[in-house]
């Protein structure tokens, strides 16, 4: 199993001022090296959640906990530098370059300037910058994509365990977020990176959360899998939400892996194959152009664990009779 | 009036350096008192609108009434007339301190907080920076005004440029007026431009327009 790397204990905050409760009586375990989306209206209480896991804000009642340690008896300055923050506004420092932009955790805990230097090229290859051209750049000569780019390399500059994103891909516009949501993904599952991912887009949550935290009025409504959540919402609102999402829709954030019946690796079939990553709205395309009623799914390339038939991807679009099943 | 500077460049040079004096210790002093001022204000933003509303309406007293107001307490010379300086000064510099740090995204301020700066950090690396544009614009607003200003200081015998104006007037000497015009308002152009300067060296770099080859990883301060 893996470690807790993030856990709230009846965690509420109230703002000065205001009789509600932005957030009341978080009970939560982030596992380390998942990737939670946070889901919720604005008001929710989804930015708030996130932001007392930084000390952005402080929590009226309860305890968070880093890896078992209560983030209160951490040293704030040290406990920040080792979570990645990531915000819409990008808030990028306009009077430096990239480089120095992503260099100024590095820089404060005393990295020697080849390391820097070094780490700042590797963090812009993996956000698909390439260094020679954007290093020397100040913030204004980059479009809104390219600045949150940055700003997701400067995040991970020193490495942090963990990454908080509030909507960073919420001004951004359609075809350059898709890009950055699949290049994150990537990055993810490449890293190993605990990712908390707020978001107000259904779609959004779904396609790059392993697991969906479901926020409203400051209240968790559900924290489970995608797919458990598509398949069996915890109250009426989930239903609502999920139900505001079309057949097609739905499947596109269903990934392969959620549905797939596990095999024997050593199957050596003749069939299509599919990645476990994949959606299952390309397994849907692909049984209604070929005449075949099963799909492989396989890791890494190469590697198959399991397999989808036509009637798997037929139950997995009715969700309530599942539960039955 | 080339025989007057011939005959008089001494007692001229003199009365001009006396002048830079007055302008220099009261700019001075009025940054050390301004800056804290506006940074603690940037913090307190209710008592900000009073102890500004409270400098404009002093910073709208004429300045020879300020200068006989204040003679009582510090006595004719230079100490009535850099205090005065000073509080003039206040407005325009508190105003600019608070609206330099003001200015700044909020957003940039809470990424560098979300990344484990400290707040000196901040201030020195980020908020300075940015905010460095709008102060030296003040500093430069306030060193103008406080030159031309500080020739009336001569009434209640401070000294500086003043007196050759003054002088002139009551002599009806045409080129003591005519020098001390020139040299008062010759002084003030200049500040100006070499303040003005800074001011856009500081711009450009605030914004990420000012390019310098070296230094590629120093976070410049």
């Amino acid at each position: 199993m893996a470690r807790t790397a993030i856990e709230f204990r009846n965690v509420s905050k109230q703002y000065t001022n205001t009789s509600q409760y932005a957030v009341s009586s978080v009970n939560i375990n982030i596992e380390e090296g998942s990737f939670v989306t946070i889901l919720g209206a604005s008001g929710s209480g989804k930015t708030t959640f996130l932001k007392m896991v930084n000390r952005i804000y402080e929590p009226t009642s309860g305890e968070i906990l880093f890896f078992g340690e209560s983030i209160k008896n951490l040293p704030i300055h040290e406990y920040r530098r080792k979570i990645g923050y990531v915000i819409q506004q990008v808030g990028l420092f306009p009077h430096m370059t990239v480089a120095e932009n992503i260099g100024t955790v590095p820089k404060i805990l005393k990295w020697s300037k080849e390391k820097i230097a070094k780490r700042v090229d590797e963090l812009l290859e993996l956000v698909a910058l390439p260094p020679h051209d954007y290093k020397k750049r100040y913030p204004r000569q980059l479009s809104g994509g390219q600045q949150q780019r940055v700003g997701l390399a400067r995040a991970m500059a020193a490495d942090p365990s963990i990454m908080l994103m509030d909507e960073p891909f919420g001004a951004i516009d359609a075809i350059t977020r898709q890009n950055l949501q699949e290049e994150l993904i990537h990055i993810q599952k490449k890293l190993n990176k605990t990712i908390l991912f707020v978001t107000h887009d259904i779609s959004e949550a779904f396609r790059l959360g392993d697991k969906v935290v479901i926020m409203r009025e400051g209240e968790i409504q559900q924290f489970d899998t995608t797919y458990n959540i598509i398949v069996k919402p915890a109250n009426d609102y989930v239903a609502q939400l999920i139900a505001t999402q079309d057949v097609v829709q739905r499947l596109k954030t269903l990934k392969a892996k959620s549905v797939m019946l596990p095999v024997d690796s050593s199957i050596s079939e003749i069939a299509f194959r599919v990645d476990k990553e994949e959606s299952l709205h390309k397994v849907l395309t692909y049984f209604l152009e070929h005449d075949q009623n099963h799909v492989l799914v396989e890791e890494d390339g190469r590697r198959i664990v399991g397999r989808i038939t036509w009637e798997q991807l037929k139950v997995s679009t009715k969700q309530d009779k599942v539960l039955s099943a | 009036m080339i025989t007057y500077l011939l005959k008089y460049y001494m007692q001229m040079s003199t009365l001009l350096l006396e002048h830079l004096h007055i302008v220099f210790l009261s700019i001075v002093i009025s940054l050390l008192l301004a800056i804290p001022v506006g940074l603690l204000l940037t913090r307190l933003k209710w008592l900000s609108t009073v102890v500004l509303s409270f400098f404009g309406v002093v910073y709208s007293i004429p300045s020879l009434a300020l200068f006989a107001f204040l003679i009582p307490i510090f006595g004719l010379g230079k100490i009535t007339a850099i205090v005065v300086l000073v509080i003039y000064n206040q407005y325009i510099l508190v105003r600019n301190t608070l609206t330099g740090f003001a200015s700044i995204d909020p957003a940039i301020i809470e990424a560098g907080k979300g990344m484990g700066l400290s707040a000196k950090q901040l201030f020195l690396k980020i908020q300075l920076p940015l905010a460095l544009p709008i102060i030296l614009g003040g500093i430069r607003i306030a060193t103008v005004s406080t030159i031309g200003i500080a020739t009336i200081a001569a009434v209640i015998h401070a000294g500086g440029l003043g007196v050759l104006l003054f002088d002139g007037l009551r002599m009806n000497y045409l080129p003591k007026i005519l020098w001390g015009t020139i040299l008062s308002s010759g002084l003030a152009y200049f500040s100006n431009q070499i303040l003005l300067s800074f001011e856009t060296k500081a711009i450009l770099k605030a914004r990420g327009e000012y390019h310098d080859d070296k230094n590629d990883y120093d976070i410049s301060l």
